[in-house]
Order: C-alpha cells, then sequence, then structure tokens
C-alpha cells in the first residue's frame, strides 16, 4: 500500500481544483482509480484477502515456550531481567515497609504536612481527610500497598521520562526519532501490552510496575522536552554570553526555565500511573485495584466502590497538590521556607512515634464503616426497576437490545461488509483532509496491518463500536459542554461529578452496565461513553469559553440571538478545541471498548482477555498489536497537524 | 572540587543498586511478592480465582490461618493458568482450586518440580450445559442436546446474530464450546460473557424475567440455589473423547478438584503448608460460604467466620 499514498501528494490537474481540501480527494481519486481494478484483479474484493496475511501464532507460540522454559536458567534473564526484576521488589518492599512502620497516623501526618507546605491549609486538610477516608473504608493495607507501588513507579517514571525528554529537548535527531514514539504511546490503551510484560516477568509486582512506568513515562518525557524546547531564547543567548559552558546553561537557565512544564510532567505520571494501578491488578498488582477486581468477581458493586474511592481520593489530592505546587512556582519564597519544612519533618516523625508508642499502627477495625451493603440496595433497586417494563420509554434492557440492532449491527456489519480496498481508502482520504500525506500514510499502513495480521473482522467489530461509542459521546458531550460554557452554575456543579467520573477505575462501572444493559456490545459501549465524557465535556467547555468575548459583543450588538451566536461565532471560533475533544474522545473510548471484552464487548478486547487469562501469547498479543494499530489509525484520523514543511509534496 | 563530588556520587549510586539486587545471578522465578513477611509476621499468599467458590476456600484458609494460626495473609485475584506460573515462580504460595490443566501439570509438576500436588479439595467438579428450571418444565424435551436446535429460535438474542445464545463465561475457564457447536451441527452461537461477574448479572436478569436462555455453567456454584437450572444433556463422557480439541463432541468430564503448592513452601511451609495439605471441605460446606457471599453480600472474612463457628469439628481436623 505504501504506493498508494506515497505516489498522491503530487498536484493534481492544475487550475481546475482550487481548494486543497478538493484537490487531495482528486489525487486520492486518481490513485484508487489505478490501484482498485488491480488489487480486486490479483486478491479480489470482500474481507482481507488471505494470501496477504501472516500467520504469526506458530513463532509466538514458541516464543512464549522458550521464555517459560527458560527463565529459570537462561543467562538474559538471571543477569538482566532479574535483576531489574529484583530491584523492583526490593524498592517496593523498603517503601512498603516504611509505610508500616510508620503506621495510618504517621503517613496521614506525613501527608497531610507536606500537602501544608506545597500548598497550603486547605489542600493539607484535605489530604488528611483523604487518607482517614482510606482507613474508615477499611482499606488502609491496601491502599498502603497501592502507595507503596506508585512511589516506585512514578519515581521510575519521572527518571526514565526526565532523561528520554532531555534527549529529546537537547539533540533534534533524538526529538525527530522519539516524538513518533511517543506521541504514539500516548494513545495505546493500557490494556494492550500487559501480556508482554506478563511473559517475561511473571505475574506479579514487578511486571505490573514495568506496565506502569511504560505508562506513565511518556507525558513526563514530552513535556520535559517542551519544557527544555520552549525556554526563552534571549535568556538563553544572555547565559551564553557570560561565558557559560553547555552543561552550566542547562543547568542553571533551561531546567530551571522548564520547572512548570517539569511539574505539570510530574503530575501527569501520577495520574497515568494511578489508573494503571488499577488496570495492572489484573496481572497481580494487588492492593487497591486488587480489590476492585475482586469485588466484581461476586458482582458486589458496594465492595468495588469501596475500593475504588480511595483511588478517586488519592488521584484528586495528588492531582490537586502537584497542581499547587506547579501555581506555587515562581511566587516568592516564604522567608522562613526551610525551618517550616523542618517543623513539618518534625511533627510527621513525632505522629509516627507516638502512633508506635501507643501500638495503633495498624487502622482499628472498629473504626471501618460498611458502604457496600447501602451501595448494594440502591444498585438492586436501580436495576430491578430501570432493566425492563418501564413506561413509555421502556426498560434498559430494551434500549441495549434496539442500539444492538439498530446501530450496532448495521455499522459493524456494513464496515465488514466492505471491500477491504474500500476502508484502506476512507482512512486515507478522511486522515488525508484533517492532516498531512504523512498522518494519512502512517493511518494506511496501520489499518494494513491489521490485515496481515489476520484480525481484519475482529477489528472492524471493535472499530464499529468504538465508532457508535464516539457518536454518542459526542452528542451529550457537546451539549453538556455547550450548557456548562453558557452558565456558571452548570459548570460549578458538574466540576465534581467530571472528576469523580474521571479518575474512577474503569473497573467499578463495568457492573453496573451489566446489570442495566445485559451482556454484550452494548454495555462496553456504554462503559465507553461515561469514561470519555468527562474530558470531552472539559474540552468543549474550555475552548467555548476562550473565544474572543469582543468577537461575541460584535455578535450581540448586531443582534444575533444565542442561537445563531453559538453556532455562527462560538463552535467555528472553537473549532479546534472541539476537534480536540474529538480526538481525546476516541482515544478514550478505544481504551474502554477493549477493557469491554469483560462484559461481552468480544472482538479484539475479548482475544486479550482470553490471551491474559490463558498465557496464549498467539492470541493476545496479535489482539494486542491490532488494538496499537487501531488506536495509532484512530487518532491519525482524527488529529489536525498543521502542515509541516511539505518534503515529499 | 566539583568533579570529584559527581565521581564519588556515581560511585555511590553504582554501588548502592549493586548491593540492591546483589552481584551475581538474579532468579527471578525465586522471588516472593514484595508485600510477604512484612515487619517479620509470616506471610502466606493465596491465590484467589476469579468465581466464588474459590473465593470462599481462600476465605476459610485465610481465616484459620490468621486467627488459628498467627499468620498474616495476602490474597492476589489470579486466573488458573497465569496462577500455575506465578506459584512456579514463588509469587503465590498456593492454588486451592484447580479444574484440571494436564499441560501445566507436566511441565511444573513432572519437569520442573516447582510445584506439587496438595491432594484433593474434596469438591468435584463438573462443567456443562444448563437451562433453566422453569423453562425445562415447561419443555421437558429440551434437556437432550438433539432437540436443542427446535429451540435455536426462543433463544436468540440481539447479539447471536440469527442463532440461538449459548452463553459462555469468562475466558479463563476450560471450555470446548465453540468446538461442540459446531461439531454437534447446532444451530447457536457462543456469545461470551467476557467474566463471570457479567454472566451472573446476565442469567439473573434473564430469570427475573422467566426468559429461556442456554449457557456454559459448572457445579459446584452457588447460584444454583437461587436460579434452579437443569443440566443439558450432551454425547457420554468417555476416557479420551476430549483428547483433541477441535473435534470434541462429548459432554465434560466430573474432575475431583485439586490443591497445589509452590514447592518450597510445601517444604518449609511450617504449619501454613501443613493446614493447607490437610484442607478438605464437601460442596455443601463450600456452597454455605459461597451463599454467604455472593448472596448476603457478607465480606468473605465474615462469611468465612460464620462458618467456622459453625463447623468447629470439621476445621479442627485440619490444624496441624
Amino acid at each position: 500500500m505504501a504506493t498508494v499514498t506515497a505516489t498522491a501528494p503530487r498536484p493534481a490537474a492544475p487550475g481546475l481544483l482550487g481548494r486543497p481540501a478538493v484537490r487531495k480527494l482528486a489525487a486520492l481519486a486518481v490513485v484508487a482509480a489505478i490501484l482498485v481494478p488491480l488489487a480486486h484483479a490479483r486478491w479480489s474484493s470482500g474481507s482481507w484477502p488471505a494470501a496477504l496475511t501472516v500467520d504469526v501464532s506458530g513463532p509466538l507460540t514458541d516464543t512464549s515456550t522458550w521464555i517459560i522454559d527458560n527463565r529459570d536458567s537462561h543467562p538474559l534473564f538471571l543477569y538482566f531481567f532479574g535483576h531489574i526484576s529484583n530491584a523492583v521488589v526490593l524498592a517496593v518492599r523498603g517503601v512498603y515497609l516504611v509505610l508500616l512502620a510508620a503506621g495510618w497516623a504517621g503517613v496521614t501526618a506525613a501527608a497531610a504536612l507536606v500537602a501544608w507546605r506545597v500548598a497550603g491549609w486547605r489542600l493539607a486538610a484535605g489530604t488528611g481527610a483523604a487518607f482517614l477516608a482510606c482507613g474508615f473504608l477499611g482499606m488502609w493495607v491496601p491502599t498502603t500497598q497501592t502507595l507503596a507501588l506508585m512511589v516506585v513507579a512514578v519515581l521510575a517514571s519521572v527518571v526514565v521520562g526526565a532523561l528520554l525528554g532531555l534527549a529529546a529537548g537537547l539533540s533534534d535527531r533524538a526529538d525527530k526519532v522519539l516524538r513518533p514514539v511517543l506521541d504514539t504511546m500516548q494513545v495505546l490503551p493500557a490494556f494492550a501490552y500487559l501480556l508482554p510484560v506478563v511473559l517475561v516477568f511473571g505475574i506479579g509486582v514487578p511486571a505490573a510496575v514495568l506496565a506502569t512506568v511504560v505508562y506513565a513515562a511518556p507525558p513526563m518525557a514530552r513535556l520535559t522536552a517542551l519544557g527544555l524546547r520552549g525556554a526563552d531564547k534571549e535568556v538563553l543567548e544572555a547565559v551564553e554570553s557570560l561565558g557559560a559552558t553547555a552543561r552550566q546553561r542547562l543547568l542553571t537557565a533551561r531546567i530551571p526555565l522548564a520547572r512548570k512544564e517539569l511539574l505539570l510532567g510530574l503530575n501527569q505520571t501520577i495520574m497515568m500511573a494511578l489508573s494503571m494501578a488499577v488496570i495492572a491488578s489484573v496481572i497481580g498488582a494487588g492492593g487497591l485495584g486488587d480489590r476492585v477486581y475482586q469485588a466484581l468477581a461476586s458482582v458486589d458493586v458496594g465492595a468495588a466502590l469501596a475500593a475504588g474511592i480511595p483511588i478517586v481520593l488519592l488521584a484528586v489530592v495528588l492531582d490537586r497538590v502537584t497542581g499547587a505546587a506547579g501555581e506555587a512556582l515562581g511566587e516568592e519564597p516564604h522567608p522562613h521556607g526551610r525551618r517550616l519544612w523542618l517543623v513539618a519533618l518534625a511533627g510527621a516523625v513525632a505522629v509516627a512515634v507516638a502512633g508506635r508508642l501507643v501500638g495503633r499502627l495498624d487502622w482499628p477495625d472498629a473504626w471501618v464503616l460498611n458502604i457496600a451493603e447501602p451501595v448494594n440496595r440502591a444498585v438492586d433497586w436501580m436495576t430491578a426497576h430501570l432493566y425492563s417494563g418501564v413506561p413509555v420509554v421502556g426498560g434498559t434492557a430494551d434500549w441495549a437490545g434496539r442500539f444492538t440492532t439498530w446501530v450496532l449491527d448495521p455499522v459493524r456489519d456494513g464496515l465488514q461488509g466492505l471491500p477491504w480496498w474500500a476502508v484502506l481508502l476512507i482512512v486515507a482520504a478522511l486522515a488525508w483532509l484533517i492532516g498531512t500525506w504523512r498522518t494519512a500514510l502512517t493511518a494506511v499502513l496501520a489499518m494494513a496491518a491489521i490485515g496481515v495480521l489476520g484480525v481484519w473482522k475482529p477489528s472492524l467489530d471493535t472499530l464499529s463500536q468504538v465508532l457508535a461509542a464516539v457518536a454518542v459521546t459526542l452528542v451529550i458531550g457537546f451539549a453538556t459542554g455547550v450548557a456548562a460554557a453558557r452558565s456558571d452554575r452548570v459548570e460549578r456543579l458538574l466540576r465534581p461529578v467530571l472528576d469523580v467520573f474521571q479518575t474512577m477505575p474503569q473497573f467499578v462501572y463495568l457492573i453496573p452496565v451489566v446489570a442495566l444493559f445485559g451482556v454484550g456490545r452494548a454495555p462496553a459501549v456504554a462503559a465507553a461513553v461515561v469514561y470519555a465524557l468527562p474530558a470531552v465535556v472539559r474540552i468543549t467547555t474550555q475552548g467555548l469559553r476562550q473565544v474572543d468575548p469582543a468577537a461575541l459583543e460584535s455578535a450581540r450588538s448586531l443582534g444575533a440571538t444565542p442561537a445563531q451566536q453559538l453556532r455562527q461565532v462560538q463552535l467555528p471560533l472553537a473549532r479546534r478545541a472541539l476537534l480536540l475533544a474529538v480526538n481525546q474522545g476516541v482515544v478514550l473510548v478505544l481504551a474502554v471498548v477493549i477493557i469491554g471484552g469483560l462484559v461481552g464487548g468480544g472482538a479484539l478486547g475479548y482475544d486479550v482477555v482470553f490471551g491474559l487469562a490463558q498465557g496464549d501469547l498467539a492470541t493476545g498479543l496479535v489482539a494486542g498489536a491490532a488494538i496499537v494499530c487501531l488506536g495509532l489509525m484512530l487518532d491519525r484520523v482524527t488529529q489536525p497537524t498543521e502542515r509541516r514543511a511539505r518534503k515529499g509534496a | 572540587m566539583r568533579p570529584r563530588i559527581r565521581t564519588t556520587a556515581a560511585v555511590a549510586v553504582a554501588s548502592s543498586l549493586a548491593l540492591l539486587t546483589g552481584c551475581g545471578a538474579a532468579d527471578m522465578t525465586k522471588q516472593a511478592s514484595p508485600f510477604a513477611n512484612a515487619e517479620g509476621a509470616r506471610t502466606v499468599t493465596l491465590s484467589v480465582q476469579s468465581w466464588v467458590g474459590a473465593q470462599a476456600n481462600v476465605a476459610v484458609a485465610q481465616y484459620l490461618l490468621e486467627h488459628e494460626l498467627g499468620y498474616r495473609v495476602d490474597t492476589v485475584q489470579i486466573d488458573e493458568v497465569p496462577a500455575w506460573d506465578a506459584l512456579s515462580q514463588g509469587r503465590v504460595d498456593a492454588l486451592l482450586e484447580d479444574w484440571g490443566h494436564p499441560d501445566e501439570e507436566k511441565r511444573y509438576v513432572d519437569d520442573k518440580k516447582t510445584i506439587v500436588n496438595a491432594g484433593d479439595l474434596g469438591v468435584t467438579g463438573h462443567i456443562g450445559w444448563y437451562v433453566p428450571t422453569y423453562f425445562a418444565k415447561a419443555h421437558p424435551d429440551v434437556t437432550d442436546w438433539k432437540n436443542l436446535n427446535k429451540y435455536a429460535d426462543q433463544l436468540r438474542t440481539p447479539e447471536s446474530g440469527g442463532k440461538g445464545q449459548l452463553m459462555d463465561g469468562s475466558p479463563s475457564y476450560v471450555t470446548n464450546d465453540k468446538a461442540l457447536v459446531k461439531n454437534l451441527d447446532l444451530d447457536y452461537q457462543v456469545v461470551f460473557a467476557g467474566s463471570e461477574a457479567a454472566q451472573i448479572t446476565q442469567i439473573k436478569q434473564f430469570a427475573k424475567e422467566k426468559k429461556p436462555f442456554l449457557t456454559y455453567w459448572y457445579e459446584p456454584q452457588w447460584l444454583f440455589e437461587k436460579v434452579p437450572m437443569t443440566e443439558v444433556k450432551l454425547p457420554a463422557y468417555k476416557e479420551g473423547c476430549d483428547a483433541d480439541p477441535e473435534k470434541v463432541a462429548c459432554a465434560y468430564p466430573h474432575t475431583p478438584l485439586q490443591k497445589y503448592l509452590n514447592a518450597d513452601f510445601a517444604k518449609s511451609g511450617g504449619d501454613a503448608a501443613a493446614l493447607l495439605k490437610n484442607f478438605t471441605w464437601t460442596t455443601e460446606d463450600q456452597n454455605e460460604v459461597s451463599l454467604l457471599i455472593a448472596q448476603q453480600k457478607l465480606s468473605p472474612e465474615e462469611a468465612a467466620k460464620k462458618w467456622v463457628d459453625r463447623h468447629e469439628s470439621d476445621w479442627k481436623k485440619w490444624l496441624p
């Protein structure tokens, strides 16, 4: 397929076509007119031709058997992976022992005091309350396990990310190599790369930590590079003229100037690591994620929530504290800063020692609040009354059935019924219209790779679920976003809701959606919509609010009604933000549609789950690779890129 | 001064890393969980599988280990096949309910000798196809596989694409259903619920509406108490008829469920290993605890406590 798009950007029939979009489409049509008959004659149309697939299951199964047989004897494992794994185990264990030794009182005090120094009294109180809430929910030990894992994973991610970012920020060549890799990592569903890590390291904490690092390091790297590259040229020149060496320049000017980006990177890394800590429970991460996972096995939404709430609390606290630290940068340092830090340290130690002396290291059992029961009663009531037989509108099961038959099935059958080259052409057209010929080429190659791997049909099934979910998400998301942009009250009401839904582990709402929508693709789509909505709403609201007030004012003075203002001024001006919302929506939806394999979503998600559950590398890895390609394709098709230097045209 | 500081720092980092993980070979198949044996507590790590029966085994074992023998117990949820791998590596110490994995048994128990069999759990497992009893009463002939095609229409769902739906559960479970449907020429589509939780939720919703359904299911299972189901007779099981997974055309066997321990733990695990080896109970016992967990929504610990209080004579025998 490389020839299709590589030759495509030739300037098409001169004079006839002024608009670039039309020109692109015309060029594509010319290429298609030549290649399609050839492809049709050679391999026939219909589904992806068998002649063009490569069966990788044999080698993959051999690899997996070899790894399992040699894991305890081959030098590669003994002297390389073994040490990595050992270091992770020892580091996590070290942090865990420190947390246990400090006891719940010590840990809570330390966290609150750090928050106090970094972000002020109010957040300190919030942090303390959040940690106590973890205890009250009976989740103290799992919380410390998750914290220990997080500390190690975040530190490793920050080190790895900062090193990569340093390389990309200082060297143009490294940047050119790393940027596409990091961009791609950003869009990959976490579920896709659990299996290879498990195979090498086995189920358990080392695999979980490493998968988390792979997931959480890219944002740090991207933002470090961004910060270093964005440093003020004049300052750098001034420093250079003072005769500073390259290293001095880096340490005294570029890194300090990039502080804000570095902190933002830390913030994002923490958030990603926390969300991964839950998904990694599938491969034995333990801690809070494992409690959520176990509770789901007995369809116990209440218990899942009891373990999910601490995760949300930790996420919100960490987000706000690192965010506040970023805002505090550049302000005048407190005159007694160092002394106050000492006070905070002493306070934490004092509380920890006091806790030890009193002998209250473990959270007392009597202080545990059981929220599972009332929650379950509420869920039962909801499912009992909404599932079916609701007058006029019908029950949720009826909706799910209709959604499946009228939306999901036609979209899936339509996609699977299209000739394979038509799918590639559509992808090329969309990606090229919105981006450059390079993005189009990447998208087409990614799609073709899916066919080569021999998972064309299930991938199109997954794609149909993604499309349906994205459509629903965008309709609801844009509507809510417009409402929130118009009224401060709506936005204030929405904010905590969005926060909770964004940080709640996806696993928690898998079971309620099954209870409401039955088993199948509909619940997977529903879960995806719930997960992707907050980001879409947020980006839409922000985009609409950033529209130039002067433009709005002039529209208003011309007598435009609110609807006209929205349609003719705000939406067109917020186009970039809306496109970004679409892009984010697609990426998030894909991540959850994959997890939907756990509730009957089938297709690629099921293959990944199957691969993990049966240790079947051939199925799992191929599906994982297909998900990667699908994510890449969807991202390129929805990502508006400015035309870079047009080398190929 | 500065360069020297930097070199010192580099040496310090390198040597501390070497100290941290040791210089020689690091066999990661011998690394325990970082959460094990913290603060001098003796720890046992038990693997829990995703079905509630397995949770019941672990809950009772955990309760006795903690309250009678003074251990600290960590539990990790892992599916069966990965659990074998984790067991062999010592990441977990015990797998209390295995439904028969001959490949893994050969690899780890016979060849590598990293896992040992710890005897029967005392429960016999059986997999089969089930329809709800209310449906079987109305249509008695549905319980023979030969008549299943007659009912395919009634068992259709949006997910089964024009055929009848045979609902399967978690991908981790032992299943031949796709081959069975093909080889027995049935007009059915296997729909994978993806997890047992999803499958149970769906069965309950069907049962509430008294709708017919056909599902892969297994005994012992607490859900039978809540939704009575009748087994559909498949062609009888004969030794070896399921040898070729592509050509299977017979029912599932009755499997005496097994316990497996990590070999090192079995040797040096002291009282804990002894208790886990002695642990055997009946299907009724397991269902009693499972129902408390899944139906009455007790925490596994509370459910185990109830059972332990009621059955003192049973578990006293297990104590070393």
